[in-house]
């Protein structure tokens, strides 16, 4: 199964990426949309098939090392293999 | 005098800062290498500036999971006191020995220039006790993730207890962009609760010779020194 973490920063806290993003969309004409956050995303393979325990650990993970819970959200997402 | 510098895969202001410590201290500080688990009762540890691990992750992230961490952590809680310059202040961070957060400069420009600190009324701290509340320095900062912040009730914390070691500041009229990366309350550098961890932005050991421009952070670092050893 694949382990899949997004990660993007908390409210409030200034992402000047998102802002340049914002910028050139507008100067392309888009205008439908506000408050742009960027992001990253992680994608981990893992062999296991029981779901509370990958997630237990992909938590585990985000909290030891992939977020940083100060400045950052993140959400966990199991997808199966088929 | 027992000073080390730990270096990370990426670091690369520890010469300059292995220079700066010997100008000082008459002999090389011991390197320390990310992968030690052993290490002397030292004197001093320095963290320097660079890009340890590529900066992947985040900045200082992985580095701040690193075998040597706990060498450091131990090292503080016998009362080491410890120093970190720039990524070496992202790590410190990232390890949760230093409160708060450094993020992407405000302008989203690597910035690398001279910056004017000005002295915090500090609590007491060796890296601080030469100086007085208002002395300047001129040092250099060269970083894209110096933006410090934190949220309302630790930036209280931290400005109540003295712990705002530097903040940047404005020197001159035309100088008018004195904060070279947004921090809040133009915060340069923090320091622990005991005082005895630094964490700074500004690079002391690039300024260390009247051929860099100045001279201030050979100052810095030789009143730290004297005051850590006493």
């Amino acid at each position: 199964m694949k382990v899949i973490v997004n990660i993007s920063l908390k409210e409030g806290v200034l992402d000047p990426e998102g802002q340049a993003i914002d910028n050139t969309l507008r100067n392309l004409g888009f205008n439908n949309f506000n408050n742009i956050r960027t992001g990253k995303q992680i994608i981990l393979n893992i062999d296991k098939v029981n779901d509370n325990e990958v997630l237990k650990e992909a938590d585990k993970m985000c909290q030891e090392l992939l977020v940083n819970t100060v400045i950052e959200n993140y959400h966990i997402n199991i997808i199966k293999d088929k | 005098m027992r000073a080390a510098v730990a270096i990370f895969p990426g670091s690369n202001c520890d010469r300059d800062m292995i220079v700066a410590l010997k100008k000082i201290t008459g002999k090389s500080p011991l390197k320390l290498w990310h992968k030690d688990t052993e290490a002397p009762n030292l004197d001093l540890i320095v963290i320097p500036g660079g890009f340890s691990f590529g900066d992947y992750l985040r900045c200082g992230a992985l580095a701040a999971r690193s075998p040597i961490i706990k060498n450091i952590k131990n090292h503080i809680s016998r009362g080491g006191a410890l120093l970190g310059v720039c990524n070496g202040f992202q790590i410190l961070i990232e390890a949760n020995i230093l409160p708060g957060s450094l993020v992407r400069n405000k302008k989203l420009l690597f910035t690398c220039r001279e910056t004017t600190l000005e002295v915090q009324n500090s609590l007491q701290s060796p890296f601080l006790s030469s100086f007085n509340t208002g002395d300047y320095l001129n040092i250099p900062v060269a970083h894209n993730e110096g933006n410090y912040i934190a949220n309302t009730e630790l930036l209280k914390e931290l400005e109540n207890d003295g712990r705002i070691a530097f903040k940047y500041k404005q020197n001159s009229e035309i100088e008018t962009d004195y904060n070279p990366n947004g921090s809040l309350h133009d915060i340069a550098g923090i320091l622990s609760k005991n005082g005895r961890v630094l964490g700074m932005m500004p690079h002391p050991e690039r300024s260390i010779n009247s051929l860099h421009g100045g001279t201030d952070g050979l100052k810095f670092l030789t009143k730290s020194i004297e005051e850590i050893v006493g």
